[in-house]
C-alpha cells in the first residue's frame, strides 16, 4: 500500500462557476488538467503524489451538475450529485430501486455524503499495483505487475484481461447499465450521449483508462429511461466487510415476468473485468424459461464460461456463478412491483 | 532523451527503460511523406533520362527467341508478398491507430497478424533458399558499377554501364532494409508475446529482466516506427507510373519481353528456355 503523505503537490485550483466554464478551463490546459469531483479517488492520487496535476478544476460549485430532475418519462441525474441524494430521493427509490440499493452500497455514510454519482461511474480502478505508482501498462509501462506468478490478485479480473488484469470498483455503474441508462458528455466539440454499457472501457481499447471520456471531456448528467423503471430487480455486492470496501463482484438484474415466466432481463455483473460485464448471452437465454432453479443453474454456467482465474482470484469464479444464480432465482430481490 | 525514450520506475525504484517515444511515430510518418514528396517533385522537375523508344525496339527485335511474356514471379512468391503485405498493413495499422487516437481492441488482432507474418517469412526464407535464386535479391560490393551507372542515368547521363539483373538495385536495397528491420521487429514481437495472454505460448513477464524487457520493447518500437517510413516508400514506389510494370508483375506473376529487355541486363538474369546461360542460371 502507498504511504498517503499529509501534503498534496502543490497545483493551481480552479472553481468554476458553469459547466461552460469548467469545459473552458478543461480545452486551456488539456491534459495538465484534472477534474475533482467529490474528491474521494482524487485525494488518494494527490495524496499518494502518483498523480501530480498542475491544474485543478473543482466541480463542487456548478450547481447546473447537481440535482435529480424528471425528464422524458426517466430521470437525469447530474453527474455531481451526491450518493446520499441519489438514495434519498423519491422518484429512485420509488421507481429505480437498482440504483439506490447499488448507491446505498457504495462505501461509508461520509463517503456517499461526499461523493458523486459521476465520480462513482468514473473513479480509476483500485488495482494497488497501479496505484502505487508503478510503471506498469495502465500507467504507461510495459508490465502488469498483477498478472504474474507471484502477484497478489485476489480482488483483480476473471474476464476480459488483456495485459491489464484490473477491475472496475463501481457500485452504480452495473445498476446504470441495467437501467439502459446514458451518459451526457460535454466536450470541447459539443454534447455527445453514450450509452452506459459503452461508456465503460476495457484494456484492449484503452489501457490507460477505464471510461471513453477524453481529456477535455466531462461527464454532466446520468439519463435513466422509463423503459425498467418497477421492474423487478436484483442488486447484490460481495465484499470483505459490510461497509466501506470494494466489491469483489456485484451482480445487478431487472427482469420483467409473466406470472412464472422471464419475459425480459438485463443482467450486468462488475469487479469481474476492467468494464462491468453485460451478460447478453445470458439475457438471451433465460428470456421465456421459467424463473426457477433449472434456469439459473444453467445461467450460472453460461455466465462464467470464458473466465480465466489469475493465482489468488478463482474463488471469483464460483461467487459470480452463484450470484448470477441468485438474481435469476430472486432471492432476496429487491422489488418495487 | 524524453523525446526519443520513455523510462519507468521499478517496483524497487530503479528508472527502466520502457519504451520508444511515440513522437517518433510521427517523425517517420513525416520522414516517409517528406521522401514521397521530394523524389515526387525530382521526377517531375529532373532531366532523368527516358530510353527512346527506338532503343527497345531494336533490342526486342534483337531477341525474337524470347516469349512475349517473361515470368519474373511464381504463384507461390506471389502469394508470399500479398499474405505478407496484408499481415504487414494489418500489424501497422493496429499498432498505430490506437495511438494515433483511434481506439479499439487492437492486441489479439495485432500478434495474430504477427504470426501470419512470421509463418509467411519463414516460408519465404525455405522458399527462396531452395527454390529460387538465393542470391538474386541481395546486394554486396558487386553492385557498386550499378549504384554509379544508376545515380548518373538519374542525373540525366547516358551511362552504358550494368543494368540490373532480375531485380533492380532500388529493390535489393529496400529488400536489406526490410530483412534487418522486419527481423528486427518479429524477433522482438514473437519475445513480447509471451507477456500477453494467446493461445500459443505460456505467459511469462518474468522471463527477462525488467531492463532487457526494455529494450525488447524499444527494439520493437524502433523497428516499428521505420516500417511506417518504408511502407509509405514502398507504396510510394509500386503506385509510381514508371514502376507500375513491377507491380503489376507482382500481381500476374509476368513482365512482357520489352519490360525484361528495356530494364533488366539479360546476361544477369537469365531467362530459362533461352539456351542462354550465365552466372545467374535461375532465372523464375
Amino acid at each position: 500500500m502507498a504511504v498517503i503523505r499529509d501534503v498534496m503537490p502543490a497545483f493551481e485550483l480552479f472553481q468554476p462557476a458553469s459547466s461552460t466554464d469548467a469545459l473552458s478551463l478543461l480545452d486551456r490546459y488539456g491534459n495538465d488538467a484534472w477534474i475533482l469531483g467529490g474528491g474521494l479517488d482524487s485525494f488518494d492520487w494527490l495524496k499518494d503524489r502518483i498523480k501530480r496535476p498542475r491544474y485543478v478544476i473543482d466541480l463542487s460549485g456548478i450547481d447546473e451538475l447537481k440535482g435529480i430532475r424528471e425528464r422524458g418519462g426517466g430521470i437525469e441525474i447530474g453527474a455531481m450529485t451526491t450518493l446520499t441524494e441519489v438514495v434519498r430521493h423519491p422518484v429512485v427509490r420509488q421507481r429505480y430501486a437498482i440504483l439506490m440499493e447499488a448507491a446505498e452500497a457504495a462505501a461509508s455514510p461520509q463517503i456517499r455524503n461526499q461523493g458523486t454519482i459521476g465520480g462513482n461511474v468514473s473513479q480509476d480502478t483500485r488495482c494497488w499495483y497501479y496505484r502505487s505508482g508503478w510503471s506498469c501498462y495502465r500507467a504507461g509501462g510495459n508490465i502488469c505487475y498483477a498478472d504474474t506468478p507471484d502477484s497478489i490478485n485476489r480482488e483483480h479480473a476473471i474476464l476480459g484481461a488483456d495485459r491489464c488484469v484490473a477491475v472496475n470498483p463501481s457500485d452504480t455503474a452495473p445498476a446504470l447499465i441495467t437501467l439502459g441508462a446514458s451518459m451526457v458528455i460535454r466536450g470541447g466539440s459539443g454534447e455527445r450521449i453514450v450509452d452506459a454499457e459503452d461508456y465503460f472501457i476495457g484494456p484492449g481499447t484503452d489501457i490507460t483508462r477505464m471510461t471513453v471520456l477524453r481529456p477535455g471531456e466531462l461527464l454532466t448528467a446520468i439519463r435513466i429511461p422509463g423503459d425498467w423503471a418497477g421492474a423487478t430487480f436484483y442488486f447484490e455486492k460481495i465484499r470483505d466487510r459490510q461497509v466501506w470496501d470494494f466489491a469483489l463482484v456485484s451482480v445487478a438484474a431487472a427482469t420483467v415476468t409473466a406470472g412464472e415466466t422471464i419475459q425480459n432481463m438485463r443482467l450486468v455483473v462488475n469487479a469481474v473485468a476492467a468494464r462491468p460485464q453485460r451478460l447478453i448471452r445470458v439475457e438471451e437465454f433465460v428470456k421465456g424459461k421459467p424463473r426457477n432453479e433449472a434456469t439459473a443453474d444453467a445461467a450460472g454456467e453460461m455466465a462464467i464460461e470464458g473466465a480465466q482465474p489469475l493465482r489468488f482470484n478463482a474463488y471469483k469464479v464460483p461467487l459470480m456463478r452463484n450470484l448470477v444464480k441468485r438474481a435469476i432465482r430472486g432471492v432476496g430481490e429487491w422489488t418495487t412491483s | 532523451m524524453d523525446y526519443f525514450l520513455t523510462f519507468g520506475h521499478s517496483p524497487w525504484g530503479q528508472q527502466i527503460l520502457t519504451h520508444v517515444s511515440w513522437n517518433l511515430m510521427w517523425a517517420s510518418l513525416f520522414a516517409g511523406v517528406a521522401f514521397l514528396v521530394a523524389h515526387a517533385s525530382y521526377m517531375v522537375l529532373s532531366a532523368h533520362r527516358k530510353r527512346h523508344p527506338d532503343e527497345t525496339d531494336a533490342m526486342e527485335a534483337a531477341r525474337p527467341d524470347l516469349p512475349q511474356r517473361i515470368k519474373r514471379h511464381s504463384g507461390a512468391a506471389r502469394a508470399f508478398h500479398w499474405v505478407m503485405a496484408a499481415s504487414m498493413f494489418t500489424l501497422l495499422l493496429t499498432a498505430f491507430l490506437p495511438i494515433a487516437g483511434v481506439k479499439f481492441a487492437w492486441v489479439q488482432w495485432h500478434w495474430m497478424a504477427g504470426v501470419v507474418l512470421t509463418t509467411s517469412i519463414l516460408f519465404h526464407v525455405i522458399h527462396a533458399s531452395f527454390w529460387l535464386d538465393f542470391w538474386s535479391i541481395w546486394v554486396g560490393p558487386k553492385d557498386l558499377p550499378e549504384l554509379r551507372a544508376e545515380v548518373m542515368r538519374e542525373l540525366g547521363h547516358d551511362i552504358p554501364g550494368p543494368k540490373p539483373g532480375k531485380y533492380p538495385l532500388g529493390n535489393r536495397l529496400y529488400h536489406l532494409a526490410l530483412v534487418v528491420v522486419g527481423l528486427s521487429v518479429i524477433a522482438s514481437g514473437l519475445t513480447m508475446m509471451v507477456r500477453v495472454r494467446t493461445a500459443l505460448l505460456p505467459r511469462n513477464p518474468y522471463l527477462f529482466s525488467d531492463s532487457t524487457w526494455g529494450f525488447v520493447y524499444v527494439t520493437h518500437g524502433v523497428a516499428g516506427v521505420a516500417l511506417v517510413g518504408l511502407v509509405i516508400a514502398h507504396v510510394y514506389f509500386a503506385v509510381r507510373p514508371e514502376k507500375w510494370w513491377i507491380t503489376k508483375g507482382m500481381i500476374v506473376g509476368w513482365i512482357t519481353r520489352r519490360q525484361y529487355l528495356e530494364h533488366h541486363d539479360p546476361q544477369r538474369w537469365i531467362v530459362a528456355g533461352t539456351g542462354r546461360r550465365g552466372s545467374e542460371t535461375q532465372s523464375l
